[in-house]
């Protein structure tokens, strides 16, 4: 366990040595970024493995940072935080594969990429609400210069609009946390001494305070309707940044609503429960028929992320122990499975044919110019759709029994969203490598004259890590599942899963 | 008496030091720098000037807080010398700054007016005394209005300092008005005694004259809106360095001298303004102040295309927020507002030495001016990132925990029942506005595509130094907030 702290220093130490590297040569900065990310996640893997479960969270470094206010820099882990660990090093390293074709300016590229990674460790690590806020705009600043620099499709636009709602959500956090800790005669910033500021405030005043930090993180979860940067945002970002955005990104909001919204403000919680859970049905549903419906490859799966992690937000809304641990397993098992799509995407697909219209990808046979491409589609696909053998089953699964016993409407809304997604994923497939059968088709694009270039191993590598993880939690989702849940057991948690379900 | 003579002396040492070597730096030129170059002669000036800052600085550290010194004339508390450390620190970065900027003429005589500025500073930063904070502001503003038109080439410069003189002088004027009424209220110019003398007395009209009398001077000093229109003007024409020294060390010397003057002078008549019960005073007309620059600064600041108009708006705004931390400083002590001016002034002159290094090479005034930074000069990219980041308040550097100390003790003086409380969820709010110019500069210098005509920038040893030491304060006193928060 006392490993876990290491992963943030090791990503921020990687970024500034990659920072420096990059200006000698390319290669060294890729292979430093390549072994910062791989590090990171063997050091999550080595804590998981002499990780013991329980409830509440174990303490990895406790230390007082600044007095005046109280607040410490305090690390510390539950199964919670563990299972996001493991997942942001998986993205990093699948990430840092799947960027393997950069060349312009590659030591910033990566140096961005790795303090977004620490910034995203930090959180998941943090016991401390100044820190992890600290951590949390860590994490924003790096995705502006990652989009505006190397993305594609109105890449200013689509970054500033991110890093604004990403900020403007972060400003509403913090107000509502210095208004708690003000307000209730906080000592410091722990959490559970928020908590306790939090009760002795007025119902009226928790109402509000919930709303700022849980919307406010909620933006960054891709909660309808504070969701339309994502869409842009992700269409923008070369593949790599797309994919820590869908992958740890959003679920830094998510965490955030978990770990901070929930437990410090249960009774606020209660208010906002019917709207926010109708928010997230309503996502789950309209994104994913906005899905079905466009003609970019890449906005189909940055529509598709929204509507995943509606689920998420769904589990959260539904409060009790079996819908939130499978939010937790959902942040998870999409953070892996959008990865996986947006690599395809971005990397396999848009980097070779230059094109992401589905339009024009259907007149290129590309099941067969990119057979490793349309399988891993193919694949990637189906555990996003939800069927059995991936984590995207036992993940959405476990959201919809658990919100049948909250409220059936949320769940059959759900449900029906469940198709939608399949619909939009299905078309996806159909029109982007099945367009066209090969033989009968004109080679109007000269495909055939200019064949595709192979696929890369750094690419083969990063996708079969992708898949196997998807394959091995849809199989035995109680790794995961051992961990979260007596996690839930906490006092914290306890606070709120009790209060709310009915 | 003799003794008092010589506790002022030793009091006094450190602006003794900066006017000898100011003096030294004038001599040295007149004796030496004849036959020089005008670029020798500004290193030999800045350098003379650099050490004689230090040594004032040690000299400062040697002193430390005596308490009052001359019948309260002065007061050495560990604010004064604090604020005392941290004036001349920015000094010393404006002296980098200055160095970097190209060579204009007279280089001696604009470093000994850097320095006699410097002395006015210090003084601010102890008088507790009408007439002495009075003549100690007078002081370090004249310095500053010759500073912001020495640059005698250019029609700017002289409309800079012209505007900023004019409405300087008024608002001196109005300060006098204000002091003199406050004199005639109360009997005395210290600020205990008038303290004292003002609990006993009912809110009357001519007190209130002068309290708004003094806050409009004070207005126009911190360049708060409605009194900000000298701002953007004077930070557009003034020579860079001059710029860099109005907006950051000038800026904590004068929140320190009226967070003295309000607080320990005028404390009494601060008023109330919760919901629960309201009485006059000043704290309305500074929680006005506050609202009107958050809001003017951070809107206005969104349509600039100017890089120094823009950081003169974002100045306006940063007033709006320490005029915050002055409310708060009531209850919180002067912690906060000391860390959020210290830190603002450090990443403001930072952003000016990177303009005046941009400046050696073509005109640094547009934003496009800065397009393809990072490969003109990676170092100055960098540095401009962290010094933006830091005013955008983004932690873990220092803008952000001055923000967010300021806010909290805000927000400490009654949660949302205070008037307050809710300028620091506006302030909160309107920090998400501020990040888009900000990321505007930000695009420019590190996003856009350098033009054609665009050369590598050398960056000189001097500012090359004086840059990297200003991003390193900004990330270590970020990182390290308690370092500066224990001195006060």
């Amino acid at each position: 366990m006392n490993a876990l702290p290491w992963t943030l220093y090791t990503a921020f130490a990687g970024a500034l040595l990659v920072l420096f590297a990059g200006a000698r040569s390319a290669a060294l900065a890729r292979g430093i970024a390549l072994v910062t990310a791989v590090t990171g996640l063997v050091l999550a893997l080595f804590a998981a493995v002499s990780f013991v479960p329980g409830p509440g969270v174990q303490t990895l470094v406790d230390i007082p940072w600044i007095d005046s206010l109280g607040i410490r820099y305090h690390l510390a882990a539950d199964g919670i935080s563990l299972t996001l660990v493991v997942l942001t090093g998986l993205a990093a390293t699948a990430g840092v594969l799947f960027s393997w074709n950069i060349e312009e300016r590659v030591g910033e590229f990566f140096a961005l990429y790795l303090t977004l990674i620490g910034g995203v460790y930090g959180v998941f690590l943090s016991a401390d609400a100044f820190l992890f806020f600290v951590f949390y705009e860590i994490a924003i600043v790096p995705k502006y210069f990652l989009i505006a620099n190397w993305g594609s499709t109105r890449r200013e636009y689509g970054a500033m609009k991110l890093a604004l709602y990403s900020f403007a959500g972060s400003a509403l956090v913090l107000a509502g946390l210095l208004w708690t800790y003000a307000a209730g005669g906080a000592h410091g910033f722990a959490l559970g001494e928020l908590a306790r500021a939090a009760s002795t405030l007025p119902r009226g005043e928790v109402i509000v305070i919930f709303a700022l930090v849980f919307f406010g993180f909620a933006t960054l979860a891709g909660l309808f309707p504070l969701h339309t940067w994502a869409p842009t945002g992700h269409v923008a970002a070369p593949t790599a940044a797309s994919m820590l955005l869908a992958g740890v990104v959003m679920k830094l909001g998510a965490y955030g609503c978990l770990r901070v919204a929930l437990p410090l403000f249960p009774e606020g919680f209660l208010y906002w429960q019917p709207i926010i859970g109708w928010l997230a049905v309503i996502g789950i549903v309209y994104a994913g028929l906005i899905a079905l419906v466009q003609d970019d490859f890449k906005f189909v799966i940055g529509y598709s992320s929204v509507s995943h992690m509606g689920f998420v937000m769904l589990g959260l809304a539904a409060a009790n122990a079996r819908a939130v641990s499978g939010a937790v397993l959902q942040m998870f098992s999409h953070g892996v499975i959008a990865g996986l799509l947006f690599a395809v995407v971005g990397r396999m697909v848009y980097d070779r044919t230059h094109t992401r219209q589905l339009a024009d990808l259907q007149r290129m046979p590309l099941h067969r110019l990119l057979p490793f491409a349309a399988v891993t589609f193919v694949l990637a696909g189906i555990a996003s759709m939800g069927l059995p053998g991936f984590s995207g089953f036992p993940a959405e699964l476990t959201i919809l029994v658990g919100t049948w016993a909250s409220s059936r409407v949320w769940a059959l809304v759900a449900a029906f969203g469940v198709l939608v997604a399949a619909a939009f994923t299905l078309r996806a497939i159909q029109l982007a490598f099945f367009g066209s059968t090969g033989e009968s088709a004109p080679a109007e694009h000269g495909a055939d004259a200019h064949p595709l270039a192979p696929i890369s191993l750094p690419e083969k590598l990063g996708a079969g890590l992708l898949l196997a993880t998807s394959v091995l939690i849809g199989l035995k989702p109680d790794l995961l599942l051992d961990w979260i849940n007596p996690a839930l057991q906490s006092p914290l948690f306890q606070a709120v899963i009790r209060k709310g379900t009915p | 008496m003799n003794s008092l003579y010589a506790d002022l002396f030793h009091a006094a040492a450190p602006e003794t030091v900066l006017v000898v070597s100011a003096l030294l730096v004038l001599g040295f030129d007149l004796v030496v720098g004849r036959h020089r170059t005008q670029a020798q002669r500004l290193v030999l000036a800045t350098f003379l000037g650099g050490l004689g800052v230090l040594a004032a600085l040690a000299v400062d550290v040697a002193v430390g807080a005596t308490g009052p010194v001359f019948g309260g004339a002065l007061m050495l508390d560990p604010l004064a010398v604090a604020v005392r450390g941290g004036v001349l620190v920015l000094v010393l970065l404006t002296l980098g700054v200055a160095s970097a900027a190209p060579v204009s003429r007279q280089p001696a005589e604009y470093v000994a007016l850097i320095l006699f500025a410097a002395v006015g500073f210090l003084q601010m930063a102890a008088a507790q005394q009408l007439l002495l904070g009075f003549l100690a502001l007078e002081l370090a503003s004249l310095s500053l209005y010759v500073l912001a038109g020495y640059d005698k080439a250019r029609p700017e410069s002289a409309e800079a300092a012209l505007k900023y003189f004019l409405l300087g002088a008024v608002s001196a004027a109005f300060l006098l008005f204000g002091f003199s009424l406050l004199y005639g209220l109360t009997g005395s110019i210290a600020f205990p005694e008038i303290s004292h003398a003002l609990a006993y007395q009912p809110m009357s009209p001519l007190l209130a004259v002068a309290l708004v009398m003094v806050l409009v001077a004070f207005g126009f000093k911190a360049a708060a809106a409605p009194f900000h229109l000298w701002a953007p003007d004077a930070y557009q024409g003034a020579p860079t360095a001059s710029a860099a020294l109005i907006a950051s060390a000038s800026k904590l010397a004068g929140f320190a001298l009226f967070w003295r003057l309000l607080w320990s002078g005028l404390g009494t008549v601060a008023g109330q303004f919760t919901y629960h019960q309201s009485y006059p005073g000043w704290l309305t007309i500074v929680a006005l102040l506050s609202a009107a620059s958050l809001l003017l600064g951070n809107f206005a600041a969104l349509a600039q295309h100017n890089v120094r108009r823009l950081l003169a708006y974002s100045a306006i705004a940063h007033a709006g927020a320490l005029l915050l931390g002055l409310i708060g400083a009531g209850q919180s002590g002067p912690g906060p507002l000391f860390y959020y001016a210290a830190t603002y002034g450090v990443a403001t002159a930072g952003a000016f030495g990177v303009l005046a290094v941009l400046e050696r090479h073509g005109p640094a005034q547009e934003l496009t001016d800065l397009a393809g930074l990072y490969k003109r000069s990676p170092l100055l990219a960098g540095c401009l990132f962290i010094f933006v980041l830091s005013l955008a308040g983004i932690p873990p550097l220092a803008g952000f925990f001055g923000k967010f100390a300021v806010f909290a003790s805000a927000l400490q003086l009654g949660g949302v029942a205070s008037p307050a409380g809710w300028l620091a969820l506006l302030a909160i709010a309107l920090s998400a506005v501020a990040l888009y110019y900000y990321l505007m500069i930000l695009k420019q210098a590190l996003v856009a595509r350098p033009t054609a005509a665009a050369t590598p920038v050398q960056v000189p040893a001097v500012a090359a130094v004086t840059l990297i030491v200003a991003a390193a304060l900004i990330v270590l006193l970020g990182l390290f907030p308690s370092v500066l928060l224990s001195l006060v």
